[in-house]
């Protein structure tokens, strides 16, 4: 799957509760929760943006609550990927269970600019900057992780381990 | 080289695990003695749950915790859906520990008090300070509603090993200042990210002397550092505590005197003054004779959450109240944790007490603490709050500011309207 679009640059400790502020934490539609996405940091992100752009942000993307509707809005936004310094641990876990490609490249976050034109290559991480005529490597996922990425998700995951129950 | 020990999560994650030693970062599939959402996390798992081919009923009725809390009494019909929803499926899949306002309050609050919560259990909540059942000796952790929709139907999640951070407290804790201090400064310490995948591990003889609320208090703070989770072995106190709610058999487990440490850092906390962290984030923590110097005019102040929304709290809170007045430029808005604090504090008179200084008491619930409803603070303005983040736009509007400090700063400080150094109050009946 190759992800493409243009960066839209954040800086670090981008927290949830500006990912998708509190008070449309009962809304429960992608769509719907896409149109607050960064709301709380930057009320044009989603006007601005067009799908398939990318946030690059710096290190500890989507720290504070657990509310997965953070990864649920930026992915209804039409953004495509978020490439980061490092993740949240929940955030991080909710991504991958979603299916919102993230990467962690200290290298892409300190060389692209906002607006450059970014292509991922999301089986290997390869991050290239089209503008700049860069290439970067995203840290690989430990193998448990990039099996639940391969599979999509947690929930065929969850599906595979009710049918071997089932069977036994 | 003989292997070495572990560490009290290790205990805890190995033996919920089947094996005899877990190492940091192993990846493992571990049961789970209790499940916890709310109606904001649980909506979203249900519908995730819905969509899990071959999963029709949760795996024990009796071992999940729905608790009715962040957007409740609902505030608007979208937030009744999400309330109504978590209860049909309560009732749906036979749910025992379903909790409706007037019977519960902020989930974290309710869970221990119900007994639902034991020193050695492994628990994961729909919420990111499910990380507060460590100050009972539980490994307990938050989720996002993928997660927990697979912890319903499997009984089960997939963990990573944290590595484990010693947190050695030594000292006394001086007048006024209190475990809120104590892990606003261990936050400041650590920075937001410092902990990030560890899990935090409280000793010393500071701790060793606080309450179970107290220990509540910093447990519920772990993740504000990143944490996974935090966790205090359970002594005395915490073994009466939990055998006076349940009779339900559980297993203490200490970390080995050779457990494999990631850090330990030693905090003597002997001069440790009442702390304040400042605007927008947790861990811009200043001591408050820093933050006094400004004259900075507070327009709300806010008490409670699961962080600090405890009988104790309001006592303290009470105590510096007791008959004065707030001041005339500020609004104090106080959300008991739960319906048996609310209970509570009606016994000892405390409702009163700070309903006649000039106090909103609300009903039991998360409210104002995450800008949800019944306090959203406005463009402009500055609150100061006993709960555990102060992020861009977390009670209400991104261009209000928090600062978070203990219910004895957040008390003297509804006196005088700007931050003030609850040392400086002086009680009534005092000598
Ligand atoms: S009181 Fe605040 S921090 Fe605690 S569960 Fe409710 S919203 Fe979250």
């Amino acid at each position: 799957m190759k992800l493409r679009g243009h960066a839209h640059k954040f800086g670090k400790n981008v927290d949830t509760d500006v990912i998708i502020p509190g008070k449309y934490c009962n809304i429960v539609d992608q769509a719907e929760l896409g149109k607050h996405a960064l709301e709380g940091i930057d009320p044009e992100y989603t006007t601005r943006m067009k799908p398939g752009d990318i946030i690059v942000a710096d290190r500890n993307f989507g720290c504070g609550s657990s509310r997965e509707v953070a990864p649920i809005a930026i992915k209804g936004s039409g953004t495509s990927a978020v490439i980061a310094k490092s993740f949240a641990r929940i955030f991080y876990r909710n991504a991958l269970n979603i299916g919102l490609p993230i990467f962690e490249s200290d290298e892409a976050v300190d060389r692209i600019d906002a607006g450059d034109e970014i292509e991922v290559e999301a089986a290997s991480g390869t991050i290239r900057n089209v503008t700049k005529g860069e290439t970067y490597a995203a840290a690989q996922f430990p193998p448990f992780m990039q099996s639940l990425v391969d599979a999509g998700g947690l929930v065929p995951y969850v599906e595979r381990r009710l049918a071997e129950r089932a069977k036994t | 080289m003989p292997p070495m020990g572990m560490t009290l999560t290790e205990k805890i994650l190995a033996r919920h695990v089947g094996l005899d030693r877990v190492v940091p970062n192993q990846i493992v599939d571990a049961k789970v003695d209790l499940v916890l959402a709310n109606e904001l996390s649980a909506a979203v798992a249900i519908a995730v749950m819905r969509g899990i081919k071959g999963a029709t009923r949760v795996f024990d009725p009796n071992k999940i915790a729905l608790v009715e809390d962040h957007f409740v009494p609902a505030k608007d019909p979208q937030s009744a859906k999400l309330a109504k929803l978590m209860k049909d499926f309560a009732k749906e899949q036979g749910i025992v520990h379903f909790f409706d306002v007037g019977r519960g309050g902020i989930e974290h609050v309710v869970l221990p008090e119900a007994g639902l919560v034991a020193p050695g259990e492994l628990i994961v909540g729909g919420d990111s300070h499910t990380c507060t059942y460590g100050a009972l000796g539980a490994f307990a952790t938050g989720m996002g509603s993928t997660d927990i929709a697979a912890a319903f139907v499997l009984g089960e999640v997939w963990l990573r090993v944290p590595p484990t951070i010693k947190l050695v407290y030594d000292g006394q804790l001086g007048d006024m200042v209190y475990a809120k201090d104590l892990m606003l400064a261990t936050v400041g310490r650590l920075g937001i990210d410092g902990a990030t995948y560890c899990a935090l591990e409280f000793h010393g003889s500071t701790v060793d002397a606080l309450s179970i609320t107290g220990r509540t208090t910093m447990a519920n703070m772990a993740i504000e550092a990143g944490a996974k989770n935090g966790i205090f072995h359970a002594d005395a106190k915490a073994i009466a505590y939990v055998t006076e709610r349940t009779d339900r058999p559980f297993i203490v487990e200490r970390a080995d005197e050779d457990a494999n440490y990631q850090r330990v850092i030693a905090i003597d906390v002997s001069a440790l003054e009442p702390q304040i962290a400042c605007p927008h984030t947790p861990d811009n923590v200043h001591p408050v004779s820093e933050v006094t110097n400004d004259v900075l005019e507070l327009d709300q102040v806010f008490i409670g959450s699961c962080t600090n929304g405890y009988i104790e709290d309001l006592r303290v809170v009470a105590r510096i109240l007791d008959g004065k007045q707030i001041a005339r430029s500020l609004r104090v808005i106080v959300n008991p944790g739960s319906q048996q604090v609310w209970m509570q504090a009606a016994d000892e008179g405390i409702l009163k007490t700070l309903a006649a200084a000039g106090c909103a008491v609300n009903t039991p619930g998360c409210g104002a603490c995450f800008g949800g409803h019944m306090g959203t603070l406005g463009d402009g303005e500055r609150c100061l709050s006993t709960t555990n983040r102060n992020y861009v736009g977390r009670m209400g509007s991104p261009k209000a500011e928090v600062y978070l400090a203990s219910p004895a700063t957040c008390a003297a400080s509804a006196l005088t309207g700007r931050i003030t150094d609850p040392r400086a109050v002086e009680l009534a009946g005092a000598v």
